[in-house]
């Protein structure tokens, strides 16, 4: 039986490595220019294009959460607020342009100007402002690929026929910058690979149903997040997640939880709080609590309900990851109805709502998700307040009342109905 | 009904008049930056620019459905509905301008399901020829819905009246604007805005005879010119200042030389072509003839630049970063503007507002001391 609040094992020492050997690579293009780099935002990325030239993706998003998760986010947040941005911009944005003045990294080495600063546009506003600023301040060329928003619940023909022209644009602009040719077997082996981790990081997903769950979908997932965007398009991203999903089959097996005992079933609402992730996860898990769901960790893209990329139609599927499978590109309906997928499938006794001050894309009308889990679906739901990447927005003693609070009245709840049920 | 009665009119008058006379017309709202309001008009539409409800709406609902951090017109637009106001709108269109207004139209969708509410993606990759098909596409979709609506065809001819009707409207639009440019002693910005902003909630027709009226009377205009800066306004291309705001800038000695309120109705700089496709040279005018903002996205040539150009042009000797608080793209624009206004030698000024403001003091004290380090340097 394990104690631990967090799952430290094999995939979490990989996942290190992984992550230290990405950033090797950036240092290495920084120090020679090889191999060529892209910034891309993380969500609905098309990093199969690049393994199509041998270029690594940089993803600023992951460099500032990787500060903030390290305590380092704050420095840079006030550098950035000097230059003019405002105590409400979104402080990823902030952190990530403060750091790279600054030239602070998070692993410590250097960091290159990329080849391209490839703005994915899948609904996040704050990411063509995010880009249009990196381009300004690194002097490295934009290209926008602007993918049309999930106005109702599946892309027309025509926001795949556009998504698939830039896509084509995007190739011949990189054929450009890189002075490579574009590899299309290559690039075809990644889009095979992609479509194998997605399988596998949905496998991962489903376990979660078990009782007791072998991980924390929110807080464990975050550990698997980082090779999910890196690797995906690679066998070394095929290798962890199959040695993922054994490890944590085996713990099923062995009916080992993330907790010694599995008290409650969460589904959580938001990305979290990283400049106090320890703190908060123990909030949680003081309780038993564990999360068996999250939107967050659909952030990369969203396969448990069955997408794919597919090798056979590869710019297409591409074009469908980046419209359809990614929860900021789908709209707020989707995401209610995705809660409401996990809170039914999964089994989850309430929903956790993080609102993050820096992040509209999240935040904006949660305030109506709870409203409508609380009073049309009857689902206790507790709302709370932080931020991702600003440490100065995080009121731990009231964060705690909250939560005690809310696990009070489930346990109260829990044990009504246990009572009626005899 | 004098303009600032109509834009703080909160029971839509002119829109429920409008629909007794046209008892089988439906009116459209849109959340007010870059709608196709000709696409509207030509289906026998009136299209309504929503401005928020300024201080005129006590929020009682929509504070908890959209929390902190929120802009205020996206939570008086909210309460707008939940408190019936918007009962003479058949329909409310939104569009890609920003996160917290995409949100709004899909609460909007749950919480008025009888309401015909949709998106427009309006495309950001204008460098991309596949940009201008696929906003015909999209223009084409709403088309389809309108036209379920009334049971009718639209035909190109009808669109193409449209188009002349609006291109005369701004145009006219456009020569007010340079008249007080050039004589900022005879158009105060207080009269031009609410003039412009009751365009909102007129018919077409009958807001252009008022900008006609108006630049009829200007030659008959006497004024003697004050001791003024002249200013350009850059922020408030979506929720709107209070009128009193704008008097009190007049007040503390600028003349507002440009600014870029009530974008709405007034958002190509040039005319929408009329020969050809009618739809497609509304497509192609969003991509290369609309008026830049915060929320429009054209790295062909950046805002930033634009602002200067605009400054230079207007001879201004100021821009004032008039922002509504909270409103995120024009907090990220800040930093671009600051640093190229910096660097062209302009002095600029940054002050937030919110629609429902009512006491001004603090914002008064900052443009009064603004104005009175550039008139005596
Ligand atoms: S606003 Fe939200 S989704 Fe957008 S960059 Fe910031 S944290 Fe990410
Ligand atoms: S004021 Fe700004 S933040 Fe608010 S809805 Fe308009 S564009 Fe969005």
């Amino acid at each position: 039986m394990t104690t631990q609040t967090e799952y430290r094992s094999q995939i979490h020492h990989r996942q290190k490595e992984l992550m230290v050997k990405w950033y090797e690579r950036l240092n290495e293009a920084a120090e020679t220019g090889n191999p060529p780099t892209v910034s891309m935002m993380v969500s609905g990325n098309c990093v199969e294009v690049l393994e199509g030239f041998g270029a690594v993706p940089i993803y600023p998003e992951v460099n500032a959460l990787q500060l903030a998760i390290r305590h380092q986010s704050l420095e840079p947040i006030l550098l950035a607020e000097e230059l003019g941005y405002a105590a409400d911009n979104c402080a990823y944005v902030k952190a990530d342009i403060g750091a790279y003045l600054k030239g602070i990294t998070p692993a410590g080495g250097k960091l290159p100007k990329p080849t391209l600063v490839l703005c994915n546009f899948v609904g996040c506003n704050t990411y063509l402002k995010w880009f249009e600023h990196v381009a300004e301040f690194t002097g490295a060329p934009l290209y926008t690929l602007d993918v049309p928003f999930m106005r109702y619940d599946s892309p027309t023909k025509a926001d795949i026929e556009y998504v698939v022209k830039q896509l084509e644009e995007l190739v011949t602009q990189l054929e450009t910058l890189t002075g490579r040719k574009f590899d299309y077997d290559r690039f075809k082996e990644a889009v095979r690979c992609s479509a194998r981790v997605e399988e596998l990081w949905s496998n991962i997903k489903h376990l979660a149903r078990t009782v007791p769950s072998p991980f924390d979908a929110y807080f464990d997932a975050i550990t698997l997040m980082g090779p999910l965007y890196v690797y995906r398009a690679q066998q070394e991203g095929v290798d962890f997640f199959e040695l993922a999903l054994q490890e944590l089959e085996e713990k099923i097996d062995a009916h080992e939880g993330v907790n010694d005992q599995e008290k409650f079933r969460l589904v959580f609402e938001g990305p979290p709080p990283y400049p106090h992730f320890r703190t908060f996860r123990d909030m949680f898990a003081k309780w038993k609590a564990c999360a068996v769901a999250s939107t967050y960790s659909t952030v990369g893209g969203l396969w448990e309900f069955g997408a794919r990329h597919d090798p056979e139609k590869p710019f297409e599927s591409i074009a469908l990851h980046m419209l359809e499978h990614n929860v900021t590109n789908r709209n707020y309906l989707q995401r209610y109805d995705q809660i409401k997928r996990y809170v039914e499938e999964w089994g989850a006794d309430g929903v956790i709502i993080h609102f993050v001050k820096s992040c509209r894309l999240f935040s904006a009308g949660q305030g109506d998700m709870r409203d409508y889990f609380t009073k049309v679906l009857g689902v206790p739901t507790l709302y709370i307040e932080s931020d991702l990447e600003d440490p100065r927005y995080f009121s731990e003693a009231q964060l705690k009342n909250r939560i005690d609070a809310y696990f009070e009245a489930l346990e109260h709840q829990k044990m009504t109905r246990a009572i009626a049920a005899v | 009904m004098t303009n600032e009665d109509i834009i703080q009119d909160l029971s839509f008058s002119t829109v429920r008049q409008w629909k007794e006379q046209h008892p089988r017309g439906k009116a459209i709202g849109y959340f007010p930056v870059y709608a196709p309001v000709e696409l509207i008009h030509a289906c026998g539409m009136l299209p309504v620019g929503l401005n928020g409800a300024g201080d005129q709406l006590d929020i009682q609902y929509a504070d908890a459905r959209f929390g902190s951090f929120i802009c205020s017109i996206i939570k008086t637009t909210l309460e707008m509905g939940l408190t019936k106001h918007l009962e003479p709108f058949d329909g409310i269109l939104f569009s890609s301008i920003c996160d917290s207004a995409r949100n709004l139209c899909f609460v909007f969708k749950r919480n008025f399901p009888d309401l015909y509410t949709d998106f427009l993606h309006l495309p950001h990759n204008p460098n991309s020829p596949a940009s201008i098909p696929f906003l015909m596409t999209e223009y084409r979709r709403l088309q389809q819905h309108l036209e379920e609506m009334t049971g009718e065809t639209l035909t190109a001819h009808a669109l193409s009246n449209s188009i002349e009707l609006y291109n005369e409207n701004r145009r006219l639009t456009r020569q007010l604007y340079d008249e007080r440019a050039r004589n900022p002693h005879l158009v105060r910005t207080s009269e031009l805005y609410a003039l412009i902003r009751a365009g909102n909630f007129l018919p077409v027709e009958e807001h252009t005879s008022l900008l006609r009226e108006t630049l009829h009377d200007l030659p008959g205009r006497t004024g003697k010119p004050r001791d003024s800066i002249r200013i350009v306004i850059e922020g408030s291309f979506c929720e709107q200042p209070p009128l009193d705001l704008i008097k009190i800038i007049e007040e503390a000695g600028c003349y507002i030389v440009d600014d870029d309120f009530v974008l709405g109705p007034r958002w190509f700089f040039q005319d929408v072509p009329v020969n050809g496709d009618p739809m497609k040279a509304l497509a192609e005018s969003y991509l290369n003839r609309s008026v830049y903002s915060s929320v429009r996205h054209d790295f062909r040539n950046p805002r930033h630049k634009q602002l200067i150009e605009k400054a230079r042009k207007r001879k201004a000797d100021a821009v004032l970063l008039l922002i509504a608080k909270f409103c995120e793209p024009a907090y990220f624009d800040y930093v671009l503007f600051k640093q190229e206004l910096e660097k062209a030698g302009i002095p600029h000024l940054l002050m937030e507002f919110e629609e429902k403001m009512f006491t001004f003091e603090r914002l008064r004290t900052e443009i009064e001391t603004f104005v009175e380090s550039l008139l005596f340097d």
